[in-house]
């Protein structure tokens, strides 16, 4: 099945183009690496997957329904309300700060969705935290304050979260750019895991050894296109436009 | 310099029995001002144009505008504007019968006709157009990726404000609210113009009938220790919220 499917999708901040015709396609199961030089909409992109940011115009389908078709930024279709919301939901969201709520624990920080949105009892979305607190290697912190946590328990806190609200699909942003270097090895060790699970997953990220063990695609975005798509071991050989190249270059170690 | 003390400390009990007018005016304004302040906060962020600018123009009104013309407008022109209403509809023809009746009867007896309540909702609306900004400052301190993340959770923008944004920035809120209260609790003294019994009446009352110039003396003692106290007592929950930080 086709979980997530871009078209024609643009996007801009006043004159700024961001998102210029993007058109992707991700399998069920698939893991996507995306990569590119900053300001390429990265970010944008997968923001506007899960419609923290509005498109200008495009369609956005997940798993194979439409989401939302705009033209020159106004809605021409859009799903039906239970529809829409049950299509975000698909889609769990982790962030290069973590964005943990720093007034709740962690177990709260992972309860909260559950219990508001879906409406499941304390106890039960309880019993679900734990096991996720327990498969991201933080059992022992679940009454523990966001605060008080590494940067790569945060965001390992962050992944439980997200993955409290069942989605099938994850997107990363950047998840372990802003964590001291020996850190990293812990948040990319969980989201091996999710991949190897079977989770479908949208990963913007310069870590080049996940992209090139995990990733089944990586997307080389540059000013707001997608430049190069293909396997890992191709974009990382053989690059076949010189701007991805030229990217490589810059951040590969010789 | 006995029969000062003397003096003084009869007119205690007058005074002090106006005190708890002060402090009961004080906290009904500031609390009721809380709320529509978060109102008028989230109204000034509201993504819809309207609500911003109507929020926007009340703020604009209620800080650009004197306190007391704010008040006697309500005690005075709002009461006879709703009063002139009833004389209408009773002396209309066409609007007779119980409702009508009822309705007029209403409008000539409103709350505002009672001071304290008048005053109580002038300041309302006044110090809610000074909380709004503070609450809207404190709002706009949280980091914008606490929203985010709820929303990517599929919590509405409601849920976001109620149970993520809003929690977070009242520990910032505190301060300058209780700030604001100690303000409000020496601002309530212009009520006196309108002759609610409060302690700066009280005190006015005295010097006039007692022809005597010292009841300003404990007059201001009683307001003094009050801002004091309770200073002192936000201080303290000030450093008790610190500490859950
Ligand atoms: N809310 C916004 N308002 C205005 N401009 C924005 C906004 N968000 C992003 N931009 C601009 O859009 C462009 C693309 O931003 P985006 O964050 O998608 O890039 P990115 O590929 O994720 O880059 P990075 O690697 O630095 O994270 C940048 O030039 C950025 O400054
Ligand atoms: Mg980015």
């Amino acid at each position: 099945m086709v979980m997530v499917q871009t078209e024609s999708l643009f996007k801009s901040f006043g004159a700024l183009h961001v998102l210029q015709d993007i058109n992707v396609t991700v399998q069920q199961g698939e893991v996507i690496c995306i990569i590119g030089p900053s300001g390429a909409g990265k970010s944008t992109f997968l923001r506007s997957l899960n419609q923290l940011e509005t498109i200008d115009s495009g369609k956005i389908l997940i798993e194979e329904q439409l989401l939302l078709h705009r033209e020159s930024n106004a809605t021409v279709e859009r799903a039906s309300k239970e529809d829409y919301k049950r299509l975000l939901l698909q889609m769990g969201m982790v962030f290069q700060s973590f964005n943990l709520f720093l007034h709740k624990t962690v177990l709260q920080n992972i309860t909260l969705a559950p219990i508001q949105v879906k409406k499941i009892s304390k106890e039960q979305a309880e019993e679900t935290a734990r096991n996720l607190l327990d498969k991201v290697g933080l059992a022992e912190k679940a009454d523990e304050y966001p605060s008080r946590l590494s940067g790569g328990q945060q965001q390992r806190v962050a992944i439980a979260r997200a993955l409290s609200m069942e989605p099938k699909i994850m997107l990363f942003d950047e998840p372990t750019s802003a964590l001291d270097p020996e850190l990293v090895g812990g948040v990319l060790a969980v989201m091996k895991q999710l991949a190897s699970e079977g989770m479908t997953m949208l990963v913007v990220s310069h870590e080049m050894g996940f992209a090139r063990e995990v990733a089944d695609r990586v997307l080389f975005m540059a000013d707001g296109i997608v430049a190069e798509d293909g396997p890992p071991e191709e974009i990382f050989t053989n690059p076949q436009n010189p701007r991805t190249r030229q990217f490589l270059n810059s951040v590969l170690p010789q | 310099m006995l029969e000062a003390l003397q003096k003084i400390w009869g007119w205690l009990p007058a005074l002090l029995e106006s005190t708890a007018i002060t402090l009961e005016l004080t906290a009904a304004s500031v609390t009721t001002a809380i709320f529509l302040g978060v109102f008028l906060a989230l109204g000034k962020l509201s993504k819809k144009r309207v609500i911003r600018s109507l929020s926007s123009a009340y703020v604009f009104f209620f800080r650009g505008t004197p306190l007391l013309l704010q008040l006697f407008f309500i005690y005075y022109t709002v009461q006879k504007m709703l009063q002139g209403v009833a004389v209408s509809i009773t002396d209309n023809p066409g609007l007779q019968g119980w409702f009508w009746d009822g309705f007029a009867n209403a409008l000539n007896n409103s709350p505002l006709n009672n001071r304290f309540f008048a005053a109580y909702f002038a300041f309302s609306l006044n110090i809610a157009a000074y909380l709004a900004e503070i609450i809207r400052a404190a709002i706009q301190s949280i980091p914008k990726g606490q929203m985010e993340a709820a929303r990517s959770l599929g919590l509405t923008y409601g849920q976001g404000m109620r149970l993520i944004v809003i929690p977070q920035a009242y520990r910032r809120m505190v301060p300058p609210v209780c700030n604001e209260f100690v303000m409000v609790l020496k601002d309530t003294s212009l009520v006196s113009i309108i002759s609610l019994m409060d302690l700066t009446y009280q005190t006015r009352q005295i010097s006039t009938l007692r022809e005597s110039q010292l009841v300003y003396i404990p007059a201001m003692l009683i307001y003094l220790v009050l801002s004091a106290f309770f200073t002192i007592i936000f201080n303290k929950i000030e450093k008790k919220l610190a500490e859950h930080e």
